[in-house]
């Protein structure tokens, strides 16, 4: 169990929740760029001209790495795997794999999102949900 | 905007300092470098700190007030700058800025880091805040593993083995034998390299710069200041200052094997400096884990993208290649103290430009640079340096 002065909030969780709940993306109507989670303005081009998105639960793995030594609050789940998922609409999403062995991970692997526990703050903290991928069943 | 000089510089030895403090490791590396520019440092007009994360490491904040007040120049103007493992490179920057302004005649830029105080695990906690806490962090990656994730997609992207990439820190561990403050000085060897423990797949130790504690300093004076200061030789100026950001998270970025902000900052830099890519004579630049290394020379324009690898392999960055690099260990072997390393290249640089580099002096150099990258490529500074006498 591991309280650190930067994850120890209740507020910093509630104010992303739908964002990481739902897959909240967003697609930039000026130069195409789709990018999660949704923002005001474009990452690439700094365009206003934002579409909020519900993304694609479905996608393929576009690289990935098994963590061995892991930051201290993850550190009963090593090893692990996280990846760059790539979703059916081309967003691309940072997550962890799972119901997977770790060596049977592959690159254009074909996942779907999951509802998971991600980290936990603590005795007294909340537990911290998300998106994670497990291959398509 | 005025000429900008480095007249002395100095720094700790890398290591495990298991007796030294977060301010010791810096009034000893500014102590060095006020007097190897032969000056008073009642004449230190600000002080710029580059450090990454001491306020994670050692509960520490307001490194500016802490060091005028343990150095013993109250008043001095002092400030610090943050750019995850670039704050030396951007501390640097902004110390060029205030001597080139004019409002400034003599600074110090400096950079520290104190990594041995915490557990390797809280370590990892601390360096992955380079990235995005609420959607990189927040899933459990490291640092490490931000980097394997480029690896990985460069050879499958290029066609690579990673025996070709590994060989960069077999490079590095051999030039850092002859460097007085490297933290390694042993060779290693490819087999070594390609058989150590996996870290974050297909990273293994020996691909990824060690922790350590280090401070570096270096004095930066205007030309007026220049004539009247003691130290008549070893002067060199700054032809160029940039730095460059890009998109924060790899997962926002078109193409993960190539760092944008290094193209935009090499570019700058070329172009402020009044020089092209083959007047450069040698390079630091920052390879945290040996696929960087390779990346950087490709970014540079050194290499076309997916051959980087070939000019540590063939030779080309060696000690007598054409673009001689990381020659006294790079971050892999002299040693990674985040905060500090920007200002450790640029001492590199500068032994290189003075011909002080001992055994790994280049024959005749007069222009070096140095590259300095925070986070994946997040930030990037490149500085380039001119030996005037």
């Amino acid at each position: 169990m591991w309280e650190g002065v930067f994850t120890t909030s209740v507020s910093r969780v509630w104010r992303e929740r739908i964002k990481k709940y739902r897959l909240i993306g967003g697609y930039c109507v000026k130069c195409g760029k789709r990018f999660y989670p949704v923002r005001s303005f474009c990452p690439k081009c700094g365009s206003n001209k934002i579409k909020e998105i519900i993304l694609p639960r479905k996608g393929r793995v576009i690289s990935y790495t098994i963590i061995r030594t892991p930051p201290a609050e993850f550190k009963m789940y090593a090893p692990y795997i996280v990846a760059i998922v790539e979703l059916e609409d081309g967003t691309r999403i940072l997550a962890q794999l799972t119901d997977i062995p770790i060596n049977e991970v592959k690159i254009g692997m074909q996942v779907e999102a999951v509802f998971r526990r991600y980290r936990e703050q603590g005795e007294e903290g909340i537990i911290e949900y998300g998106i994670k991928f497990r291959p398509v069943l | 905007m005025r000429k900008v000089f480095v007249t002395g510089i100095g720094a700790t030895s890398i290591g495990e300092h298991w007796d030294k403090s977060l301010r010791d490791l810096m009034i000893e590396a500014a102590s060095r470098a006020i007097e190897d520019a032969g000056i008073q440092k009642n004449m230190i007009e600000a002080v710029f700190i580059g450090n990454m994360s001491s306020s994670i490491l050692q509960g520490q904040e307001h490194l500016g007030s802490l060091f005028t007040t343990w150095f013993g120049i109250p008043g001095c103007a002092a400030f610090r700058s943050e750019a995850a493992c670039a704050s030396g490179g951007v501390a640097f920057h902004s110390a060029y800025l205030a001597v080139a302004s004019g409002l400034y005649d003599c600074v110090i830029a400096l950079g520290v880091e104190k990594m041995s105080d915490v557990t390797s695990r809280d370590l990892s906690s601390a360096l992955i805040m380079a990235d995005d806490q609420e959607y990189t962090a927040f899933v459990g990656a490291t640092f490490v593993g931000l980097n394997a994730l480029v690896y990985r997609t460069y050879m499958n992207k290029f066609n690579v083995k990673q025996e070709d990439i590994a060989f960069f820190s077999v490079h590095d561990h051999y030039y850092a034998i002859n460097n007085p403050i490297s933290q390694f000085k042993f060779e290693v060897s490819l087999e070594q390299v390609l058989t150590s423990p996996l870290i974050a797949d297909p990273i293994r130790l020996l691909e990824c710069a060690p922790t350590g504690d280090g401070a570096a300093a270096l004095v930066l004076c205007s030309e007026r200041k220049l004539k009247s200061i003691e130290r008549r030789e070893g002067i060199v100026e700054v032809l160029a200052s940039s730095v460059a950001t890009d998109i924060l998270s790899l997962q926002d970025r078109d193409d993960i094997t190539t760092l944008n902000a290094t193209k935009v900052s090499m570019k700058s830099a070329l172009r402020q400096a009044k020089i092209e890519r083959k007047d450069i004579d040698v390079i630091e630049l920052h390879d945290a884990f040996t696929i960087l290394g390779v990346i950087h020379l490709e970014d540079m324009g050194f290499a076309k993208k997916g051959m980087g690898w070939r000019l540590v392999k063939e030779g080309e960055i060696a000690l007598g290649g054409n673009i001689p690099t990381n020659l006294m260990g790079g971050l892999k072997a002299q040693g990674h103290p985040v905060g500090a390393t920007g200002i450790y290249q640029i001492y590199d640089v500068i032994l290189q430009l003075r011909n002080e580099a001992g055994r790994n002096q280049v024959d005749n150099a007069e222009i070096g640079l140095s590259q300095n990258v925070g986070g994946v490529g997040g930030t990037v500074t490149i500085n380039i340096f001119k030996g005037v006498r």
